[in-house]
């Protein structure tokens, strides 16, 4: 403890901190509490405790479980989520050795390159992409007429566009860990006369692979709920937070909504709690 | 010699990945949008070269207003932010015991794993006039009919800085860790109060989590979409709903572009700004390595 302020002092501020904390709650377990209301609307009087939002399989209750459009969202995010992780810790790795173990002229300048497309607006990146794309796969047509679908609206867009930020986040994880380890290491390992593959493969990799495994995790989640960069590449394969977004906007709230909200922050909760796990001797940054 | 091949070999294998992500997903979309931008369309399939989509944002005030209208609320969500979050991350860092300190930590990140959608859709369920603190207020007796929360300026910028005070809390809490539990107590020893430790001590050694958090928060307010257009309605005007508009109802690429160049060119401009006038740089603060 820093300073000994006195108890008065120190209370409201406990009671400050407090607040603040059931503040970020309210909204999560508002969203969330619905989805066990007996009830055709998402609101108060509560109706008594049901599991219909999730498994019922009969309308005007049809649970997530069999609703059609939802559940093919929900594939959806899957695949996207899976490829942009993939390719995102990929690329990020790479990031990590360049950035870490390189040296090349405007290094700081490239630098900060890698960490824009973190602030710059998911709105613009997609509209950017969704521009280029289209004006290239156009211009394809018209002079060569070629038709290249891949780079109209649709999944691979999607996954291009969620990438192109994500790996941002996934270059910081893992540079963060190369950066902690100790280079005698590699040097021991090549005096025993190891290839330089080998050492790679057998002690470089094995030390980054929990920064590996959270950045892939912590990649999953934020392609997941992506939804402003989404919004503007998704073609006929919408992800989940798109379906549920066009039914909130169309069917207005129903507790189906809340049902999959329970789904996806469980879900989330249990990711992130198994990306901390993984990458526990880590310290915060 | 050997060895400096494969040192430059390896450059080029790891420089590739980087620059192609780089090149073809954000600089030459960026210039494309640019390109599209600057010019006119004077017949079908016919193109020039001019100005006109940003003299047209100029002449219709509507468009200006919005985008100044935007600009001034996320300043007005990220200062809420900063003092909302300061105390917040001086009591993780500083205050909380070594327990509860990490608990504290992972609770604010909790809503970073849930969508936008998820958490604008509870705020809904909580304000709106049927939600759940109109009827709590009802059956408490202290209102005698629904009260309307949502769709004024008022919950769109409380969802919005409920939506960023994450990225304010976790840079500060960095920087407040890092600071030295004796440079508070050797400020004390020579008679400073809590202000003064707080206003000549704790602050500037603060400064650059400050800016970054900012920074960031101020970025991701003047971009975000979804809050602003689930807790604000139709009217809540922001400008990327403006975007979206040119882009998807009115088919006009030309001017959308137009529009997201100059969402970024100002928001840029005001990020610089800030840090002109904070005295920092983008190397000490969002991009410290």
């Amino acid at each position: 403890m820093a300073i000994k302020p006195n108890t008065a002092f120190l209370t409201s501020y406990r009671i400050y901190v407090a607040a603040f904390f059931v503040f970020l709650a309210a909204p999560l377990v508002a969203a969330g509490m619905f989805a066990f209301n007996d009830s055709l609307f998402p609101s108060l009087p509560w109706q008594g405790f049901t599991l219909d939002w999730f498994f019922n399989d009969t309308e005007p209750k049809l649970g997530m479980f069999h609703d059609r459009r939802l559940l093919r969202g929900l594939y959806y995010s899957f695949v996207i989520a899976s490829f942009v992780s993939l390719l995102s810790v990929f690329v990020g790795t790479c990031n990590a050795f360049l950035f870490v173990r390189c040296r090349f002229p405007a290094k700081d300048f490239f630098y900060i390159m890698m960490v824009l497309p973190l602030v710059i607006p998911g709105v613009i990146l997609g509209i950017s992409i969704l521009l280029l794309a289209s004006n290239i796969a156009n211009g394809a047509e018209e002079a060569l007429s070629l038709d290249l679908d891949f780079l109209r609206p649709g999944l691979i867009l999607v996954v291009l566009g969620q990438f192109s930020f994500i790996t941002t986040i996934t270059s910081l994880v893992i540079i963060a860990r190369l950066k902690k380890f100790d280079e005698s290491m590699e040097e021991a390992a090549f005096n025993l006369g190891a290839s330089r593959v080998r050492v790679l493969r057998t002690i470089t990799l094995p030390f980054l692979f929990p920064a590996m495994a959270a950045a892939g995790i912590v990649a999953f989640l934020v392609s997941f709920e992506n939804f402003n960069t989404t919004l503007f590449l998704v073609g006929s394969e919408a992800p989940l937070t798109i379906t549920m977004y066009d039914r909130m906007v169309k069917v207005g709230s129903t507790p189906v909504l809340n049902a999959v909200s329970f789904f996806l922050m469980v879900g989330s909760a249990l990711l992130a709690l198994i990306s901390i796990l993984v990458n526990r001797d880590k310290p915060q940054t | 010699m050997m060895q400096k091949d494969i040192k430059r070999l390896s450059l080029i294998l790891l420089f590739a990945p980087f620059a192609l992500w780089i090149f073809l997903l954000i600089v030459l979309p960026h210039l494309g949008m640019f390109y599209i931008s600057v010019r006119e369309k004077v017949g079908p399939r016919m193109y020039e070269f001019g100005l006109g989509n940003y003299i047209n944002f100029f002449a219709e005030p509507i468009y200006w207003n919005t985008l100044i209208r935007t600009g001034s609320m996320s300043l007005l969500v990220t200062a809420l932010a900063l003092l909302l979050g300061f105390p917040i991350a001086y009591y993780i860092a500083k205050i909380a015991g070594n327990r509860t300190r990490g608990a504290l930590f992972l609770m604010c990140l909790i809503p970073l794993w849930v969508s936008d959608l998820i958490r604008a859709f509870g705020w809904i369920l909580l304000l709106r006039e049927t939600g759940i603190i109109s009827s709590s207020l009802q059956w408490a007796g202290v209102i005698n009919t629904p009260i309307e929360f949502l769709y004024n300026d008022a919950a769109v910028i409380m969802g919005l800085v409920y939506t960023v005070i994450l990225f304010m809390i976790v840079p500060l809490v960095s920087t407040l860790d890092g600071m030295d539990n004796s440079m508070i107590e050797a400020g004390y020893n020579l008679g400073g109060n809590g202000p003064t430790v707080l206003r000549r001590i704790i602050i500037p050694y603060a400064m650059p989590g400050i800016v970054s958090g900012c920074i960031v928060v101020f970025m991701l307010t003047a971009g975000s979409y979804l809050t602003p257009i689930l807790l604000g309605g139709k009217n809540s005007s922001w400008f990327t709903e403006q975007i979206y508009d040119q882009f998807i109802t009115r088919y006009n690429w030309e001017s959308g572009a137009a529009f997201g160049f100059l969402l970024l060119a100002f928001t840029s401009l005001v990020v610089w700004g800030g840090l002109k006038l904070s005295g920092q740089t983008l190397n000490s603060t969002v991009a410290k390595s």
